[in-house]
């Protein structure tokens, strides 16, 4: 009976913990440790968090199971009579504390960094509209040269059902923000309008977009590519339909781009002024 | 005073009024609690229906059977529903039914404000659910209406969704006060705070904290109406107010919102845990001040539903480490409830099959929690299904599991018949399988990147959306199940017994099953 | 027997001073709520004028800081809104000016109220406007213009890590509402035939 038990409890166990293990490193279902350093450390505290959680649990949860199966009456079992144990009650409350100081020190540490929005190499504004995002480069001499929107892409077509849905379905716009590797790239973020949400999860970066008010973040990207993201707050009809996209490109082809967008604008100006 | 106790004593059961008024006029706890469930439950099935033409939308990517702008409304709504007119009217329910038998009470002590505490329930929620039909359509701002959307931006039945709000929050705030003043009050003569039975505690902390917290809703709800009608500017930069003073307020309320939720499940949860083990509650004095405990730190973590909202550096520290620290009387009343069960002799029946899924359940739901509190991992989190995930964990398997167990349990003692078994059995298994269908795949999809309250999405998050969608229709559907167990139970089944239950302890199972109209009129002794 | 008409006075007295000390306390609340985010600099907002005292107006040349412009109108504001300068690296304890413009392109009297916020919000408390239009409702009359100065010394106690200070304007068009349509009137009283001092006048040009 005790090893029909035990291995049954084992059994169980094993799956379930497979089961979480499978899930949380399955990389296409787990939180993407990202392109940034924020990110990847974001990434780690989340893992230290999940183990913990899942530590816990097997304690927790292997208990009731192990009860469930042998403390029960259809068995024979008598009931005990104890109630209290002030010892247990200690422990129970001591240990978790010691546990969760033990998380809150590099979790405090990744936060501070977080903040540290100084010594920036480059300044951009991002606005949140209902339903686009619109994104200005600051430089020091002029307000902002380079500005524009940035539009869903993805035809109402494939929304409805009428055309087969694209690889970016819903992920794609049609502007996208482009931006240098290795550069502290420092984002101002207001609204036009209501509360939106600027989210890129592979920097591990998220802020509020409020009307009127100023937030600011920072992001150092060290991979070039394209990043996807969208909006994380809930801003009227078409919140679901105001993607982030973000192209990192070489520092190189970064001054490219830049300075034909200024030309562009430049040119855009002067046959608006004639 | 006592001498027209001693009169009506004498003067046998004149019973129930006969028709529709009895029920208008009631001032009995035990009708008015049958009220409060029946309406909760109507108004879970109506949130339900909600519930189920989101994941009808989100079976497959694209936009097939609703307009976003519909899908706000449902989203809106579904959240209103559930919370104001599913969960907490249930509690109240249980509360108005059990608490003055578990305390040797005669009824409630202010048995009139009783009676228009339910009655202005159905009103406000007419209203509200009226709202759906009218021009402009219905609050589509999110259950937690954050401003300006919901006020420069709010359609016009915005205003009748403030009167909603303002009537629900009335009806709480007296229900509260009842229950203090009943348990303070009323308790039979040597029923001390420390020998109270675990669910009128964790309804004297309950109702102590919807008394703080809902006048707060009140404020925030009459700030946006000066705003939307009345040319202030609380949440408005123009005028120099803020929108995250919104955010502040409503949070402030919404954080103790779910441990009103919550506790008077715990409570539930001791109850049918020690019963079915047929042990005493381990740590009964732990539990009361874990429970305390938990009231209290539930006034000072609210910003952590503002983590990316810009908060200054020290704020955000403080309310991640005052979130995480509210897992440690969390987890002291998990290791309590397993410490119960541990060498009973437990038996399995419906109650118990709720109560221990509840307890696997709703600490999963606390994990997810405990993740949330990082702070900058919640960065990541932050309004997408991930934290979708954690409330439904804690509120369906959690608080309405709870419920459910909860009336398995009283109910032979409510209407004199045991419910049957076989098909009691068979609603937990569906609705356990379908909760966890529905939810646990949130997790991931919260994890690779989808946002809320959206109402098509990109096409990685396709297959766990499907999950989803098939698991709330088969636990939607097995809700029915429920009401068919509930009818027939009423109607007809097997006597059901004084004690009912083997283990049961305390007064509540020393009155007949049905427990008569009128019970302790003369106060028990207790030892 | 009890008093009970005497208690049940009593009863009544408390309860109805316990209201209206409620409601006095709420109506505190108002000037209460300014001095706190004021003392605290609480939400990125800069206070009010600042009265500078002689000795602060020393420049720190050892510390440079760069402050940013960004200016923006909200929704459904159409002036044309901007600064003159990007930004500007300053000493703290310095006084410098900044200058912004303001441009009505419609047919018709508008109000504006220009709100700021700083970023880091850290540095809200230490940035100090002696002048700004963003004290006061602008009102521009059809087609008018306006070079609009602001003022303003950085503290010399600005916390070490602050190197860049973001202020941001935001426009918003006022007209309809109270505030505004108070100070249109006012200024319709003391400005004169308002619809000739169109674009001719102010030296904009064109554009």
């Amino acid at each position: 009976m005790m090893s029909k038990l035990s291995s049954i409890a084992r059994t169980v166990l094993a799956t379930l913990c497979v089961f979480a293990g499978a899930a949380a490193v399955a990389a296409e279902y787990n939180m993407p440790v990202g392109v940034t350093d924020v990110s990847r450390e974001i990434q780690e505290l989340h893992m230290t968090i999940f183990w913990i959680c899942v530590a816990i649990g097997v304690l927790v949860f292997g208990a009731m199971l192990v009860s469930m199966v042998l403390h029960r009456k259809s068995l024979g079992a008598t009931p005990a009579t104890f109630h209290e144990s002030t010892k247990l009650e200690l422990l129970w409350t001591v240990i978790p504390i010691v546990i969760l100081v033990v998380m809150a020190l590099p979790a405090t540490d990744v936060l501070v960094k977080i903040y540290d929005t100084g010594g920036e190499d480059m300044v951009v504004e991002v606005r949140g509209y209902q339903w686009k995002w619109q994104y200005k480069y600051l430089d020091e001499e002029l307000n902002e040269q380079v500005s524009f929107f940035s539009n869903l892409a993805t035809p109402r077509g494939q929304i409805l059902g009428q055309s087969e849905k694209g690889e970016n379905y819903l992920l794609e716009v049609d502007n996208e923000l482009v931006i240098p590797t290795d550069t502290k790239v420092r984002f101002l973020l207001t609204s036009n309008d209501v509360i939106h949400s600027w989210w890129v999860p592979d920097f591990g970066l998220k802020r509020d977009a409020i009307p009127g008010f100023i937030n600011e973040a920072w992001a150092n990207v060290k991979e070039p590519g394209v990043y996807r993201g969208q909006c994380t707050e809930l801003c009227g009809k078409d919140h679901g339909f105001m993607p982030v996209v973000v192209r990192v490109v070489p520092k190189a082809e970064f001054q490219q781009w830049y300075a034909a967008q200024l030309e562009a604008s430049a040119t855009e100006a002067l046959a608006m002024a004639n | 005073m006592s001498a027209v106790i001693e009169a009506h004593h004498d003067d046998h059961d004149h019973g129930p009024a006969k028709g529709i008024t009895r029920w208008l006029y009631t001032t009995n706890h035990k009708d008015i609690g049958s009220m409060y469930l029946w309406f909760s439950f109507i108004m879970f099935l109506v949130g339900g229906v909600m519930a189920l033409v989101i994941r009808a939308e989100l079976f497959q990517p694209g936009l097939q059977f609703v307009e976003p702008a519909l899908f706000n409304q449902m989203t809106t709504n579904h959240g209103l529903i559930m919370v104001f007119g599913a969960i907490m009217p249930a509690f109240v329910g249980l509360a108005n039914w059990m608490v003055p038998l578990m305390i040797g009470a005669p009824d409630m002590a202010l048995p009139r404000m009783n009676n228009l505490s339910f009655w202005i329930l159905p009103f406000a929620f007419g209203m509200l659910l009226s709202t759906l039909f009218m021009e402009s359509g219905g609050p589509n701002f999110g259950w937690t209406f954050y401003a300006p959307l919901s006020t420069t931006y709010a359609p016009d039945s915005v205003t009748y969704f403030i009167f909603a709000v303002h009537l629900a929050g009335a009806s709480s705030i007296m229900g509260a006060i009842n229950i203090i003043a009943t348990i303070l009050n009323m308790r039979a003569p040597g029923m001390t705070l420390m020998k109270m039975p675990m669910f009128v505690w964790t309804w004297l902390i309950t109702a102590y904290l919807l008394i703080a917290v809902m006048p707060v809703l009140a404020g925030a709800v009459t700030m946006m109406l000066f705003d939307i009608h009345f040319g202030t500017s609380f949440f408005d930069a123009s005028g120099g107010g803020d929108p995250v003073l919104f955010q502040h307020v409503f949070w402030f309320f919404g954080h103790p919102e779910v441990y009103i939720m919550i506790l008077p499940a715990f409570g539930i949860v001791s109850h049918i845990i020690s019963t079915f083990s047929r042990k005493p509650l381990f740590g009964y004095d732990s539990m009361v001040y874990a429970t305390s405990s938990i009231a209290f730190l539930s006034f000072i973590v609210w910003a952590h539903h503002m983590f990316t909202v810009g908060m200054p550096l020290a704020g955000e520290l403080f309310f991640m480490y005052a979130t995480m620290l509210i897992a440690v009387p969390t987890g002291v009343k998990v290791f309590n409830w397993v410490s119960t069960m541990w060498r009973g002799s437990m038996t399995f029946e419906t109650p118990m099959l709720f109560a221990l899924a509840f307890i696997f359940l709703f600490t999963i739901g606390g994990f997810s929690g405990l993740m949330l509190a990082i702070a900058p991992a919640d960065f990541q989190y932050h309004d997408t299904y991930f934290v979708v995930a954690h409330f439904h964990y804690v509120l369906v398997s959690g608080a309405l599991f709870s419920i459910f167990g909860a009336v398995y349990f009283w109910l032979p003692k409510w209407t004199g018949h045991m419910y049957n078994e076989g098909l009691g059995k068979l609603h937990f298994w569906l609705s356990f399988i379908g909760v966890n269908v529905a939810f646990f795949p949130m997790h991931f999809s919260g994890l690779a990147g989808m946002p809320r309250r959206i109402p098509d999405y990109a096409l990685q998050f396709a297959d766990v959306n499907a999950w989803s969608t098939v698991g709330a229709f088969v636990f939607g559907i097995s809700q029915l199940l429920f009401l068919w167990i509930l009818v027939q139970t009423i109607r007809a089944g097997q006597k059901a017994t004084t004690e009912v239950w083997e283990g049961s302890e305390g007064l509540e199972w020393t009155v007949p099953s049905p427990a008569p109209y009128h019970t302790f009129a003369e106060p028990p002794k207790v030892a | 027997m009890e008093d009970r008409a005497g208690q049940a006075k009593g009863t009544v007295l408390r309860l109805v001073l316990g209201g209206a000390a409620m409601f006095g306390f709420a109506f505190a609340l108002v000037p209460l709520y300014d001095v706190i985010c004021e003392v605290t600099g609480l939400n990125g907002k800069t206070a009010g004028r600042y009265e500078a005292a002689p000795a602060a107006l020393e420049p720190d040349r050892s510390r440079d800081v760069q402050v940013r412009f960004v200016t923006n109108t909200n929704a459904g504001m159409p002036w044309r809104f901007g600064a003159e300068q990007g930004g500007m690296t300053v000493n703290p304890g310095g006084l410098n000016v900044a200058m912004f413009y303001a441009e009505n392109p419609t047919n018709r009297p508008m109000v504006a109220q220009t709100i700021p916020s700083i970023a880091p919000g850290r540095a809200a408390s230490y940035f100090h406007k002696t002048e700004c239009f963003c004290f006061d409702q602008q009102v521009l009359m059809p087609g008018e213009k306006v070079e609009m100065p602001m003022r303003f010394i950085v503290d010399r106690d600005l916390p070490e890590g602050v190197v860049t200070i973001s202020l941001s304007y935001t426009m918003f068009d006022i007209t309809d509402q109270a505030s505004g349509r108070y100070a249109l009137e006012k200024a319709l009283a003391t400005k004169s035939a308002p619809a000739a001092k169109a674009s001719g006048d102010t030296g904009a040009a064109g554009g």
